[in-house]
């Protein structure tokens, strides 16, 4: 069986963003990137799913400049068995994204499709599901656990009143939720290895999707600053506050 | 052109979500409709005609509803979407599943997470976890957006709209429900409560939240935690409050034990009135915090609930 796992590369997310001073963008001079959390835990799922002996082989595909393969090879030294890079300059949204990814799909075929459930730059929460539209696929999204069963997969889902199992016929896509797992680090001799392993780029011309998107970010703004209040020495104090200044107790 | 609003509900009762979706869809000055797709609906539709603004309820009620997948959802949305200009569902995980899918049959992008509507194609959201709000005006001939309820005031409750059935059931051939597991609680829902207590790795233990539970008993408040708490197996994911948990805005919120990661404070920094609770008092929480009380929450729980 065959795991295709789509990650993003975006800012470390213990950087503190900034918003530039045109008010048009994130600066993203000169701040760390990393692979997106989520991301990291769907190549974690997708290698763990390889160790069980269920799948024989995890391709990692990434869309963007040149940068993005530093990310690919990282999914690499962690396991990932080969990667695909496609070229893009352009911003996609997820919608554009999806379509690249649709491509994949139909030359790859892979049996399951793992996804982090959003990127923590643009926090949209989109790909997998607009994929699963498009190819027709089932999907499971929001996953705290995945396993193959009677010859799918089931998948316990994180939603707003609890836990949701689901059972998804293949091939099939999952996106992931934090507790999924806890990623590995990729240790040297494995980011050593990792320089060898097949990379294939493509321009995203070559897949057939001219990037178009009808969005258009005509502002980016710092959010309203909340101001921190005061400190109160014991809860007597506390509660007058909040009765009498506050007033959100009675 | 009109607006279509997806209803969340349990098939039993329409969540608090739907108002203020209804709310937020009144910006769009057009038409609004409401669908409300699950199994077994009487109650929910009574509810729902009674959405002030509303024309119309469409009602989807077919056992292949009742567990909401999205698959069948997106297609059912799909085929009801070509009178609507906006198509706008909560930002719950429900309208997060299906969503998406929806936009991509229509092949239009998605706005996710939008805290403020400008004009009929003009919106606003937060990207990275709230540490910045962008403006977006979309070109596309359609508007498929999850809403951030929190950030708006619910529509009143006295309308009378007309209920119109939806015959057309759709089928998810590729997946099917297995179980679930939900949380009950006597509680007020977190996403609902105008008081929010939270816990954090602080709290140590599962069975320490029974000293925030005291004092939510006394507010009747709901409790929520942060994913450190939820990660450690203290209490259950749905009470995680955060960027990648309920992102909520009650009236008072008061964090036990929890530092104030970017992550966290995306999910509460809105509430009207914060307090932090803390032995550390260089903690980023109290640079948010309204009143701040610096010291150890096994002790101040206790007097706290006592003098409430
Ligand atoms: C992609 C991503 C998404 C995330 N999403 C979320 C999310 O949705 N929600 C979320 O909460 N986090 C999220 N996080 C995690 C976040 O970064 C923090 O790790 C987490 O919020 C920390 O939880 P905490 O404050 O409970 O724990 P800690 O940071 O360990 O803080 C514990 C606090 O308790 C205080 N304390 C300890 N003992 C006592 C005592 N006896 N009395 C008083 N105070 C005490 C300590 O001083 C400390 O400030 C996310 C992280 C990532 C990478």
């Amino acid at each position: 069986m065959k795991v295709l796992v789509p990650i993003k590369r975006v800012v470390d997310y213990n950087v503190k963003i900034k918003v530039n001073n045109e008010q048009t963008a994130v600066d993203l001079n000169n701040v760390k990137m990393s692979m997106n959390p989520f991301c990291e835990i769907a190549v974690e799922e997708a290698i763990r799913l390889k160790e069980t002996g269920a799948v024989s082989e995890v391709v990692v595909v990434s869309i963007g400049s040149s940068e993005v393969v530093e990310q690919l090879r990282t999914a690499l030294a962690l396991g990932a068995d080969r990667a695909i890079h496609i070229n893009s300059f352009e911003q996609l949204d997820s919608l554009d994204v999806a379509k690249v990814l649709k491509y994949v799909v139909e030359k790859e075929s892979p049996d399951v499709v793992i996804l982090g459930k959003q990127a923590i730059d643009s926090d949209n929460n989109q790909t997998g599901q607009m994929l699963g539209a498009l190819t027709g696929m089932s999907q499971a999204t929001f996953a705290s656990k995945v396993f193959f069963q009677d010859g799918g997969l089931h998948v316990t889902r994180e939603v707003d009143g609890g836990l949701q199992t689901l059972a998804l016929k293949l091939p099939a896509i999952v996106t992931t939720d934090l507790r999924l797992n806890e990623p590995r680090y990729a240790t040297l001799p494995n980011i050593m290895k990792a320089k060898r392993k097949p990379l294939e780029s493509l321009d995203i011309a070559d897949v057939g999707v001219t990037p178009h998107s009808s969005l258009t970010v005509i502002k980016v703004s710092p959010p309203t600053q909340r101001k921190a209040g005061i400190k109160v020495d014991n809860v007597a104090e506390l509660i007058d506050k909040l009765k009498n200044e506050a007033k959100v107790i009675a | 052109m009109r607006t279509l609003v997806f209803a969340e509900h349990d098939n039993q009762h329409l969540k608090g979500e739907t108002a203020k979706v209804v709310g937020a869809a009144q910006a769009l000055n057009a038409p609004v409709d409401v669908l409300v797709a699950g199994y077994n609906l009487e109650a929910v539709v009574a509810e729902a005609k009674k959405l002030s603004y509303v024309e119309r309820v469409l009602v989807a009620d077919a056992a292949e509803y009742s567990a909401q997948l999205a698959e069948n959802l997106a297609l059912l949305v799909h085929s009801l979407s070509g009178e609507y200009s906006h198509v706008l569902a909560p930002a719950t995980t429900t309208g997060k599943n299906f969503l998406p899918r929806v936009a991509a049959l229509c092949d239009v992008p998605q706005l996710s997470d939008v805290i403020a509507i400008e004009s009929s194609d003009t919106f606003v959201r937060p990207i990275y976890a709230g540490n910045a709000i962008a403006t977006v005006q979309s070109s596309a001939i359609k508007h498929i957006l999850t809403v951030r309820a929190s950030a708006f005031d619910a529509i009143e409750h006295n309308g009378n709209a007309d209920v119109v059935v939806i015959d057309s059931v759709f089928i998810s051939e590729n997946s099917s429900f297995i179980s679930a597991e939900l949380t009950e609680s006597e509680r007020p829902e977190l996403t609902a409560a105008s008081v929010v207590v939270s816990g954090g790795r602080g709290m140590q233990n599962g069975e320490n939240f029974a000293l925030l539970e005291g004092v939510a008993d006394k507010l009747n408040g709901a409790i929520g935690a942060s994913r450190a708490a939820v990660d450690a197996g203290f209490v259950p994911n749905d009470m995680q409050v955060g960027q990648t948990g309920k992102i909520i805005a009650p009236d008072l919120y008061i964090a036990v034990g929890i530092s104030g990661a970017i992550q966290h404070l995306a999910g509460m920094k809105e509430s009207k009135i914060i307090v932090a609770i803390n032995k550390d008092e260089e903690a980023p929480i109290f640079q948010v915090a309204d009143y701040g009380l610096v010291g150890d929450l096994f002790e101040i729980l206790p007097e706290l609930e006592k003098s409430l």
